[in-house]
Formats: C-alpha cells, sequence, structure tokens
C-alpha cells in the first residue's frame, strides 16, 4: 500500500465522486437525472484540454496494442543481432538496440499489447467483482453487508502489489488453472483479487444511499422485484463514480503489472514487456540509460492517459465542483 | 469515545487475523506441494521434509496450523527462517530503516505538499496553482517504478547530489527514496489542502473572523488554516500507516533494507514465516494508524462524536 | 469592558474627527461585483447616516443591496469579484475607505461590528464560544486568555445565556440556534461598539425566539447607546424596534422616513406594495396582494425608475409629465414631504397630497 499504485485506489481519493450520481429531489426520474448529468458532463468534458490529451494518448496506444507492426515501421522485436547490443539511438533506430541487439523501438511499442490486455482483463474482473458482491452488501444490509464488508476490510488491508506478489510467487507451484499459467491471465487474476475493494465499497455506498430515496421505496410499495429495483434503479446511479473509477485504475492496474513483472512474478521472457524490459536495463543504467528511460516514458504516458481522462471525468462528472 | 475506541479496537482483531490468515493461507496451504513451496528452489532431503512437516503441522488441517502459529505469536514467537533465525529479529534489524524512510517522505508531504496547497487554494486560479494542479497530475501518474529510476539517473548519476543507493550516508540517504515514495501522497495532500483552503476561503466564520477585527495573520492561521488542515492531517496519519508497511519497490531499488524489501526477498525465497510475520506488522500498522486517525479527527473537529 | 474610546490613544481611529454628528455616515456607496461574464450592480449609490442610540432598519427583498452594502461598512466584502466603485463610508467623521488596512481593522469590533443571519455557519465549529468571545478582547486589547475567558463568561451572562461559566466551553454546535445567536450577540457587543449592524438576525429562528433576541438587542442598545443598523425583510420587526427606516430596492434607497411615517404613509409605490402585502389580522378572510412580477436582475437593471416593470403606477410616453416618464428619467431620491424623502416622479399621487 505504500507504492503510489496502491494508494490511488484509495477511497478518500474517489469520495468526491459518490454523491456524483445522486440528485437531491427525492422525485422520480432517474432517467431524467442521469440524463442531465450526462449532458452536462459532456459539455465540460468537451472544453477540458487535459481530456483531449488523455483520449489522444489512449487511442494512440490501443493503435498500438492492435497493430504494433505499424508504429515498430516494421521492424520484427525479435529479430536482433548481438552486434548491436545497448547501441544509442540514431536517425534509423530512434530508441536504439537492447542488450541482445534488438530494435528498441519495436521491442517498446510491442510492449503496448501485453499492457493494455493486462489492465483492462483486470479491471473488467475488479468491477464484476466489485459490483456483484457490493450491490448485494449495499441492498441487503445487516448481516450480510457485514461479513462483506469485513472480508473487503480485510483485502484492503493487504498492500495490491504484496497481495498480487505472494499470490503470483506461489501461484506456478499450485493446481489453480490461470493463476499458475505465468502468463497475462495470471497476472491479471493477482491483481483483480486484490484490488476489487474499492469498487466495492463504492457500490456498497451508492446503493445505501439510493436505497433510502423515495422513488425507490414507491417502486417497492408498487411490488417491483428486488432484482428489478436493483437493476431499473439503483445500478444506474452508480455509473457516474464507477466510471470514474474503472477509467483511474486501468492506469493504476498497467503500472501494477509493469512493477510485477519488474519484480521478476509478473510476466516472464519471452513475453515482451515494459516491466521486463526496465529490469533488463537496470542493471546497464550507467552505461545505456534509453534501456530503461524509452519503456519508462511510454509506460508513464500510457498510465497519465488513464489518469486524465479519469481526472477530467471525475470533474465533469460531480456537480459540486462546477463553479 | 472511549467505548468507540474500544469497541473499534475489537474490530480490528477480525480484520488482522482475517489478513494474517489469507497470506498464511497462500503460503503455506494452495494446492500443489507445500514442501516444494515452502524450500523454495533448493533441493529437498526426506530428512528436511520430515522436520518441515513436524515444524509447521503440515499434516495437520490448515485451520490446526494456523492455529499453531497463532499460539506462538501471542507468546511472541514468530518463528523462524530455514536458517533458524528468529523471525522478530529480521524484523527488529529492518524495521528501523523503514520507519527512518516514513518519516523523511512524511516531511516531504507536509513540507511540500501542504505548502502548494495552500498557496494554490489562496491565490487560485492563478500561475502557481495552475502549475500545482498540472504537476500533481504528471506526478500521480508517473508509476512509482519509474519516478525511482528517473531520480537516480538525474539526481544520483547526473547531477550526484544525492546517494542512489544503500544506508552509508546516514539520514541523507534517505532523501531520495523518501521523496519518490511521497510523490503520489505529496500530490493528494497539496490537491487536498488546495481544495480544502478554496472552499474554507469563503466560509462564512472566516468573514466572521474578519469582521471581528482580527489581523490578518489570526483570520488566515488561526480560523481558515486550522479548519481547513482537518482533513489534511488525517489522510497524512493514515497515510502513515501506509508508509509503514514498507515501499517494496523503493526500498528494492534504492536497495534499502527495511521490511518492504525484506519482504520481497523473503517472498521470493519462499521464506513463509518471515512473509507471514512481515505482512501481518504491516496490517496492524495499517489497522492502528486508520484507528489513530479516527480518533485524532475527533480530536481536531469537534462536532465528530462516535458515542 | 468598560473601557470608554476616550481613554485610548489620540491617534485612534476611533477617535472622533469632529464633535457631534452621525457615527455611521455612508455617501453614495456603489458596489459591483465583477465576474467574467457580466457586471452585477448591487448597490448603486446608497446614502444614509446613522446617530447615536438610533436604530435605522434597512428594508428590502434578498438581492435588493442591504447586506452587500453592510459588509462593504464592516470590509468584509470578497474583493474579487466585488468592487467598491465609489462613495464614501465614514465612521465618525472619518472615511473608512481612505484609511489603511491597520487603521480600518482597528475600527472592527470596537466601532463597528457586525452580527450575522446563521449562526451556526457564522461560528468557527473547532473552537469554543468561549474562546471565540474572548478572541475580541485578546486581539483589540492584549488582554490575556484567561481574563479574555472571564470577559467572556461575563458577557455570556449579559446576553441571558443561563449558566454561562459552565458553557462558556461547549462549542457552537451544541448550543440551540436561539442560544447561538445570543452567542454572536455577546460577541459582537464585546467591546461595546458605537455601532451594531445585525444582518438579518432572527431569520433564521423560531417566532418566539425571534422575540425574545429583539427584545435582548433592544434592552442592550438601550445600556449601551449604541447605533444599531437592523437589515431584514420582515416589516415586523422594523416595526417593533426600529426609529427610522430605509426602503432598498435594486441597490438603492427607493424610500426614508420613520418607522410610523412609512408605514402608515408610504410615498414610493414599492413600499406601497410591501405594506399591502402584510396579512391584516382586521381583514381576515381578505386577499394578500403581493407585488407582481419578478425582482430585478442586478446584472440588467431595469432603464429609468428600476421598480417601473412591476409598478401599477408607471407612466411613460404621453402619460409622463415631462422629465418624469418612468421608464426613460431615473428619478432621484429628493424630499417628498419634510423628514421623508422618496425616488418616485409621482410620490405625492402615491401619498394623496
Amino acid at each position: 500500500m505504500t507504492d503510489q499504485q496502491q494508494r490511488n485506489l484509495d477511497p478518500a481519493q474517489i469520495e468526491v465522486d459518490v454523491t456524483a450520481g445522486i440528485g437531491t429531489t427525492p422525485v422520480d426520474g432517474t432517467d431524467a437525472r442521469q440524463n442531465s448529468l450526462w449532458s452536462d458532463a459532456w459539455g465540460s468534458l468537451r472544453r477540458n484540454v487535459l481530456f483531449w490529451i488523455g483520449a489522444f494518448l489512449t487511442l494512440l496506444f490501443t493503435l498500438m496494442a492492435v497493430v504494433p507492426q505499424v508504429f515498430a515501421r516494421g521492424v520484427d522485436p525479435r529479430a536482433c543481432d548481438l552486434a548491436n547490443s545497448k547501441a544509442l539511438p540514431s536517425a534509423a533506430h530512434w530508441f536504439g538496440y537492447d542488450i541482445q541487439g534488438c530494435d528498441y523501438l519495436a521491442n517498446v511499442v510491442y510492449g503496448a499489447r501485453n499492457s493494455l490486455i493486462i489492465g483492462i482483463f483486470a479491471v473488467l474482473v475488479i468491477l464484476l467483482l466489485g459490483v456483484a458482491v457490493g450491490a448485494i452488501a449495499g441492498y441487503f444490509g445487516g448481516l450480510t453487508d457485514g461479513i462483506l464488508s469485513r472480508i473487503a476490510d480485510i483485502f484492503y488491508a493487504l498492500p495490491l502489489i504484496l497481495g498480487a506478489l505472494v499470490l503470483l510467487r506461489v501461484g506456478p507451484s499450485t493446481d489453480i488453472p490461470i493463476i499458475n499459467s505465468r502468463g497475462p491471465g495470471a497476472v491479471a487474476l493477482a491483481l483483480a483479487l486484490f484490488g476489487w475493494m474499492t469498487a466495492m465499497r463504492l457500490v456498497r455506498s451508492q446503493v445505501i444511499a439510493v436505497k433510502s430515496q423515495d422513488y425507490v421505496a414507491a417502486a417497492r410499495a408498487m411490488g417491483a422485484s428486488d432484482r428489478r429495483i436493483l437493476i431499473r434503479h439503483i445500478l444506474p446511479n452508480a455509473v457516474a463514480p464507477v466510471l470514474v473509477y474503472t477509467t483511474i485504475t486501468v492506469g493504476v492496474l498497467i503500472a501494477a503489472e509493469a512493477t510485477l513483472t519488474f519484480l521478476g512474478v509478473g510476466l516472464q521472457r519471452p513475453a515482451i514487456s515494459w516491466g521486463l524490459q526496465i529490469a533488463a536495463g537496470e542493471s546497464s543504467i550507467r552505461s545505456a540509460p534509453h534501456l530503461v528511460l524509452f519503456p519508462s516514458i511510454i509506460l508513464t504516458l500510457t498510465v497519465m492517459a488513464f489518469i486524465m481522462m479519469g481526472d477530467a471525468l471525475r470533474d465533469a462528472l460531480d456537480p459540486r465542483q462546477r463553479s | 469515545m472511549g467505548r468507540y475506541v474500544a469497541r473499534r479496537l475489537l474490530l480490528t482483531i477480525p480484520v488482522l487475523l482475517g489478513a494474517s490468515f489469507l497470506i498464511f493461507a497462500m503460503v503455506y496451504a494452495l494446492p500443489g506441494d507445500p514442501i516444494r513451496a515452502l524450500a523454495g528452489d533448493r533441493p529437498v532431503s526426506p530428512a528436511v521434509v520430515q522436520v518441515l512437516t513436524e515444524r509447521f503441522h503440515l499434516s495437520d488441517p490448515l485451520w490446526v496450523q494456523y492455529w499453531e502459529y497463532l499460539k506462538g505469536l501471542f507468546s511472541g514467537d514468530l518463528g523462524t527462517d530455514f536458517r533458524g533465525r528468529p523471525v522478530l529479529d529480521t524484523i527488529v534489524r529492518t524495521l528501523p530503516v523503514t520507519v527512518k524512510l516514513t518519516v523523511v517522505a512524511v516531511l516531504f508531504e507536509i513540507v511540500i505538499g501542504i505548502v502548494a496547497g495552500v498557496l494554490a487554494g489562496i491565490r487560485r486560479n492563478s500561475f502557481f496553482d495552475n502549475f500545482v494542479l498540472v504537476s500533481t497530475t504528471l506526478v500521480v501518474s508517473i508509476p512509482i517504478l519509474v519516478l525511482a529510476f528517473l531520480t537516480q539517473l538525474l539526481f544520483g548519476l547526473k547531477l550526484g547530489w544525492f546517494p542512489i543507493a544503500g544506508t552509508r550516508e546516514g539520514l541523507y540517504s534517505y532523501v531520495l527514496p523518501g521523496l519518490v515514495l511521497a510523490s503520489g501522497s505529496l500530490a493528494y495532500v497539496a490537491r487536498l489542502t488546495r481544495t480544502s483552503i478554496a472552499e474554507n476561503m469563503r466560509a462564512d466564520y472566516v468573514r466572521t473572523a474578519r469582521a471581528k477585527g482580527l489581523p490578518q495573520r489570526t483570520v488566515i492561521v488561526r480560523h481558515m488554516l486550522r479548519n481547513s488542515l482537518i482533513p489534511v492531517v488525517t489522510f497524512i496519519g493514515a497515510d502513515i500507516g501506509a508508509l509503514l508497511g514498507g515501499a517494496i519497490v523503493t526500498e528494492t531499488v534504492f536497495n534499502l533494507p527495511g521490511i518492504g524489501r525484506e519482504v520481497f526477498d523473503s517472498v521470493k525465497a519462499q521464506e513463509g514465516a518471515v512473509v507471514v510475520g512481515i505482512v501481518t506488522l504491516m496490517v496492524f500498522f495499517f489497522i492502528f494508524f486508520n484507528l489513530i486517525v479516527d480518533v485524532l479527527y475527533a480530536v481536531l473537529d469537534p462536532r465528530i462524536r462516535y458515542d | 469592558m468598560n473601557t470608554s474610546t476616550g481613554s485610548l490613544e489620540s491617534h485612534s481611529p476611533l477617535e472622533p474627527a469632529a464633535g457631534v454628528g452621525p457615527v455611521l455616515e455612508v455617501d453614495d456607496l456603489h458596489v459591483e461585483f465583477r465576474t467574467r461574464s457580466s457586471v452585477v450592480n448591487a448597490v448603486n449609490g446608497i446614502s444614509y447616516a446613522v446617530h447615536q442610540g438610533e436604530t435605522l432598519a434597512i428594508l428590502g427583498e434578498s438581492g435588493s443591496g442591504k447586506s452587500v452594502s453592510a459588509q462593504a461598512i464592516m470590509g468584509i466584502l470578497d474583493v474579487p469579484p466585488a468592487v467598491i466603485t465609489g462613495g464614501g463610508i465614514r465612521f465618525q467623521g472619518r472615511d473608512m475607505l481612505t484609511m489603511d488596512e491597520e487603521d480600518q481593522r482597528k475600527i472592527r469590533g470596537p466601532g463597528i461590528s457586525m452580527i450575522f443571519q446563521d449562526a451556526l455557519s457564522a461560528l468557527n465549529p473547532v473552537y469554543s464560544v468561549g474562546f471565540q468571545i474572548g478572541e475580541m478582547f485578546r486581539a483589540h486589547r492584549g488582554t490575556s486568555r484567561k481574563e479574555a475567558k472571564q470577559h467572556a463568561i461575563e458577557l455570556m451572562d449579559r446576553v441571558r445565556i443561563p449558566a454561562a461559566a459552565r458553557r462558556v466551553n461547549d462549542y457552537p454546535h451544541q448550543f440551540s440556534g436561539g442560544m447561538r445567536q445570543r452567542v454572536m450577540i455577546a460577541m459582537a457587543l464585546a467591546l461595546d461598539p458605537r455601532i451594531l449592524i445585525a444582518d438579518e438576525p432572527t431569520t433564521a429562528l423560531d417566532v418566539t425566539v425571534q422575540a425574545q433576541v429583539m427584545d435582548l438587542l433592544k434592552d442592550l442598545q438601550r445600556d449601551t447607546g449604541m447605533g444599531l443598523v437592523l437589515i431584514t425583510h420582515d416589516l415586523g420587526v422594523v416595526n417593533e424596534v426600529a426609529d427610522r427606516v430605509a426602503v432598498m430596492y435594486a441597490g438603492k434607497i427607493v424610500e426614508t422616513g420613520t418607522v410610523d411615517d412609512v408605514f402608515t404613509r408610504p410615498a414610493h409605490p414599492y413600499t406601497l406594495g410591501l405594506m399591502n402585502s402584510i396579512p391584516q389580522v382586521e381583514a381576515k378572510g381578505g386577499r394578500l396582494n403581493p407585488i407582481v412580477g419578478q425582482p430585478p436582475n442586478l446584472s440588467a437593471i431595469p432603464s429609468g425608475c428600476s421598480f417601473h416593470p412591476r409598478c401599477p403606477r408607471a407612466r411613460t410616453g404621453a402619460a409622463a409629465a415631462p422629465g418624469r416618464d418612468c421608464v426613460g428619467d431615473v428619478p432621484p431620491l429628493r424630499l417628498v414631504v419634510p423628514g421623508r424623502e422618496a425616488a418616485c416622479h409621482y410620490s405625492e399621487e402615491v401619498l394623496g397630497v
């Protein structure tokens, strides 16, 4: 929890969003309030430079993950010549060569795919876990809520990187599918398993807040079922804060993946990953600093893209911050 | 208040037990071969298997194993590592490094974070305010791993201002890693302070303080700052608990022998007893400082009453 | 408590500049709020004077500029966006707007003091009421903390807070609304101010408590001889405690006079409208006659008489007398009958003289 990736999952940072979806009027009209919330938000997003920078970078790195050969200028990242080992950047090879003498631009570009896949897959699992557990805890309350919230507390007390580190270290010697694979799936699952609690708390508090509103009571009085109330009336209100959280979290998880891989428990060679590149470059940081620098910069820009978009979304969706 | 603290303390017990059990279970009980996991990459002789099985009660069900561990824990015995060194000794050796690192990091949060936040909040929409906004977004986006290497490259290798590894130069060795470790919280503290100041500047009671004819300094320090810093102080308090959890990446990259690096090395070497012992301690810090913050909050803001 | 202004050094800004005269004079005051998109003309040239022991009520609806003018006097406008664009504020003959900051500060508290509408938000939640009252003595007279607290207890007694000595260490949220407003009053009166500005002091309170607080203010004024500026939209309160009244509309004073005169025979159609909108006990079952239309938009104040869009007597074009077109000509505040000023082209008609 010391490392910044963990702190970004702190609910305090997202708490401003908690009320974003809740209107002040207790009358019915989930739809009407949602509509004006989203159209207002879009109006303010459109004028936010940071949002557009974030969106542009996200698009850029997504393309990089889908068609890396275009960005690598057709160079094969695995076509290496030891004679070029650690060669510095040049006009023909913008990022220079790595220790094995592979074109570094191609390697850095090809690293985007694993990062994005892990980030997005992990966030989807987090959402699934968080929304399901949070909605159940908030809606049913009482003992159910007590138990589920304590479980979340337990996971919350464990630092994300540390929990994932332990699981990924013992993973390969277990019989659990995916977790024992040493692949992107294992990293994503490990991150999700120790990172779902904030999403759960967010959804839970939204559900509790909305549950007591008059229009939900009215729906119940008219005989709507629990499931229908949850899906029709309560969850739509949780969408705004969860969306902000999700966007930021993708960035946080991409950084966490690179960290775990750097620490030796994430992706393994011959996979191409920014974490592996930084780890390999560390030993020659004095003679060839570009080996650490380039994957670091691209990694940072990717993380920044998502955090900027999330920040802009937060500002746009929080009516209290409008002046 | 007393009753609230007692109740909270009681509530922390299941969390503390749960978290340590979770780690314990991951280390000792995941399906597979526990002896192989315990011994890591070392070759294992049947005699060692016998010893390990007995020492960790491996033939018993998991909860019995954990119960045995807990019994040891309450008598101050955290077990030993493979070389027979008590885990407690390892903690006593490594914790001071982490404590120093935490102190340095918190000082950065207070000095840079609060000052930047106050100035930005007072002069909202000024150049400095925008600078703080942009730079905090930047800092939050740089993974700590990257930041560690960047500062090493720039301040260590290029400029030669700070040592980049080890603790040989005393507290001075902690400046760079402390700054790196603090970065994320520092940015958050700056933003939190800025928002809080901007909100309180227009507060009715600040207007009242001016109408009372209090000197400008008193209005700002006693009425505006005092109130604005309540959420900041509580955040920093909780952050101490998090920072004491040891910074795996920072301590590893800067080669600081604190509990963060120790736990990382132990995970790599699959030193189960050390991992469980240190993680339990980290969780304890985390929970303890969160409790302290709740109490502190009530002290700082008399409107908060827990009973 | 008993230190009079006379015991202060002669260079004090609290020392009167001239002999006898009004304690507070506001002279052609203009205040604007400038935002990026518009300029809000909150106060557009108001003048009034308050003498020792006198109660002046400033009556108006929200947005009429009554509170803004009070904040300008106290120097607590948020600048920017607010800007004082003209006029003067004289305390005992000295213009506060041209004084340096430090002299202005020394007047706030012992010279002019203010109480606010919502005592809960106007008091700092994290300090005890005793500390906040005592702060006046510590800041202006350098009293020790212990002595200041003793003074605070005496003041709380004086504003009739029961068990003052026990409650002095309590926090604002621990008091009821009425008691909290008494704490505000105690704080404002701590240094025996020459002028007390009360900005809607009873609006946030229950009706029964309102009367108690107003009675307290009246009693305290009688004891100290201070001038009282009572800002309110409550006609009943004005009727009960004020000597003179100034009616404000769209940042201007539209009528002034003694309360009895103005209330019984209004000279401005707006004042008349206000009087007609009060429910009359005698006329049970009758209809209320509210003023029609919307309060003016202060960033686009109507031309001529700013009240003309809502005025049943407005005359324009051929119907208007020369130079007295309600849409085109701004009516000056003028003496209509002795002791009465009104800003209406047709005041005489309204009065029926």
